[in-house]
């Protein structure tokens, strides 16, 4: 282990400000960029699901009215 | 001949990807965990200090990879595109499409770092360095890309598009990369010499190749995310979409 | 070959005849912006005289963006594009043949008036001559690359403003090699290096563009 003490690590020579504004924003966007994928694709699935759901009923309530289509 | 040409369809088609990419993403996370721990670990706990540069070096274990994914990422992504453009397989393109918002993130991030390693170093935040007005030019033609693509609704046409952009990017990148270098080298008095350290301890090496490999993997599990997204969305008429989306609503419907 | 490139080049130029009044507002555009940015810094011919390669030059590469969107629009409007990619002849060499009418109305007109703006800017004399040069020989490879841009963005939605995200940063070499031949002069250095590597930039743009181009307008016309 290099550091002595935390707070020396977090004073990082007197560049913290740089080096965690760095680390910070990195591990902000990585973290940020597949929570909105996972959001993202639990509002398509949703969003599908509810059009196949539609188009069955659709087909259902057709099907009731006029056998033929 | 045949055969084979059938099963490398087979293996580019969405339906048969689909599943495959939902069972390797945990792989890749699992992976990218370990890398990015273990290289931003050898980084700042073990690594010591830069006689030039001081603590504030530490950025380059982020900085350098960030930059090359960025770069990196657009050589694949232009490699997909290609052979999409050429063989017309449905899930290179969208894999292209997948892979620019990841590799315009590295790019950004590549210029944050490099600004905020830039302000204790030279005293700027900024220089009209060849290699981040490069990183700058690269960030654009992420945005170009990703505009074009978006702006396009007929996804097959985006793809192509897309391609031909990527394709005509790729060989201009060097003629950039030179032509900036040479306007940098020519206006020397306002520009910094940024020789970076010169003798890199194998410590700091391997702290740059471990988080490397993990912005390498954590770029593959993005993307495969982002391209298993797409493909829902761009196949959502076809049977297996169905079929993967209705097992749990159906039973829901029983319950 | 020659003969359709010939063909084209005058069907082209005699539509681009009927509407005068864009040629001369993107040759307008180009005066203005340029007239602005004493406006903006300051009168001092020393400043001037360091500003004007660079202002001069990114004025033409935006007046030239200003008619990009117009190079295959109408024809793609009017069916004429389809026409030509069912020609027996390549695409690529029908592109070429509108590269190069595009930029005998919106180059060739730039690099004439370029010098005069040039005076605004207290160039010298040897400058001048440096500043027309590299725009007659800059100017097409801006038409050539463009063509890939404006291709890519036919038909598409908000066209105008991503053909400028697509291509600007294309043109950055052209525009480092084209300002830094004029600066190299202002300074009174030669500015051989800048030109050669400029004149190598319009071959390529003019000889090997119009083939992505013509892969595009394919994909356009699909």
């Amino acid at each position: 282990m290099y550091w002595n003490s935390f707070s020396e690590f977090m004073a990082m020579g007197n560049h913290g400000v740089y080096v965690w504004g760095s680390v910070g924003v990195m591990a902000i966007l990585m973290l940020l960029e597949p929570v909105l994928l996972i959001q993202s694709r639990k509002n398509l699935i949703a969003r599908l699901k509810r059009q196949f759901r539609a188009e069955r009923s659709d087909a259902n309530t057709d099907r009731k009215t006029s056998p033929q289509r | 001949m045949g055969n084979k040409l059938i099963n490398i369809y087979r293996f580019a088609s969405p339906q048969a990807f689909y599943p495959l990419a939902g069972k390797m993403i945990p792989w890749f996370w699992t992976l990218a965990a370990i890398f990015g721990i273990a290289g931003l670990y050898i980084g700042f706990l073990v690594a010591p200090t830069d006689a030039q540069q001081g603590e504030g070096y530490r950025i380059i274990f982020l900085h350098v990879p960030a930059s090359w994914l960025s770069m990196f990422i657009y050589l694949v992504m232009a490699f997909w595109a290609g052979l999409g453009l050429g063989f017309n397989f449905r899930l290179s393109g969208m894999m292209a499409s997948a892979l620019a918002p990841t590799g315009a993130l590295f790019a950004f991030l590549s210029l944050w770092t490099g600004a905020l390693w830039g302000k204790p170093m030279w005293g700027t935040w900024w220089v009209w360095d060849a290699r981040l007005t490069s990183e700058l030019i690269l960030l654009f033609l992420y945005v170009g890309f990703i505009a074009l693509q978006s702006s396009i609704d007929d996804p097959r046409r985006a793809d192509k598009a897309g391609a031909i952009l990527a394709l005509v990017g790729v060989v201009n990148i060097p003629i950039i990369y030179f032509s900036v270098k040479w306007w940098n080298t020519l206006h020397q008095g306002s520009s910094v010499s940024l020789t970076k350290s010169p003798s890199m301890a194998v410590t700091m090496l391997w702290g740059m190749l471990l988080c490397a490999l993990g912005c390498w993997m954590y770029s593959i599990a993005v993307a495969l995310m982002r391209v298993r997204s797409i493909m829902l969305e761009r196949e959502r008429h076809t049977d297996w979409v169905r079929a993967e989306l209705a097992e749990p609503g159906e039973h829901a419907g029983q319950e | 070959m020659l003969n359709l490139i010939r063909a084209i080049i005058s069907r082209d130029l005699r539509l681009a005849l009927r509407r005068r009044a864009d040629l001369v507002s993107a040759l307008f555009f180009f005066i203005i912006v340029v007239s602005l940015f004493p406006l903006g810094v300051g009168p001092e011919p020393e400043l001037l005289r360091k500003l004007a390669p660079g202002v001069l030059w990114v004025a033409a590469l935006l007046a030239t963006l200003l008619s990009l969107p117009r190079l295959f629009a109408d024809d793609h409007r009017d069916g004429t594009l389809e026409q030509l990619a069912l020609a027996p002849q390549p695409l690529g060499l029908i592109v070429l043949g509108k590269v190069l009418a595009h930029w005998l109305v919106s180059g060739l007109p730039l690099t004439l008036l370029a010098p005069v703006l040039g005076i605004q800017f207290d160039l010298s004399g040897e400058a001048l001559w440096v500043l027309a040069f590299s725009l007659l020989i800059g100017t097409p490879a801006l038409s050539g690359i463009g063509a890939i841009g404006a291709a890519l963005t036919l038909g598409v939605r908000g066209g105008g403003v991503l053909l400028s995200l697509l291509v600007l940063p294309l043109y950055i070499p052209v525009l480092i090699f084209g300002a830094g031949a004029v600066d190299a002069a202002v300074i009174g250095l030669g500015a051989q290096a800048h030109l050669s590597l400029l004149g190598a930039m319009m071959l390529g743009g003019v000889f090997f563009a119009p083939w992505p181009t013509a892969a595009a307008l394919r994909i356009a016309l699909e």
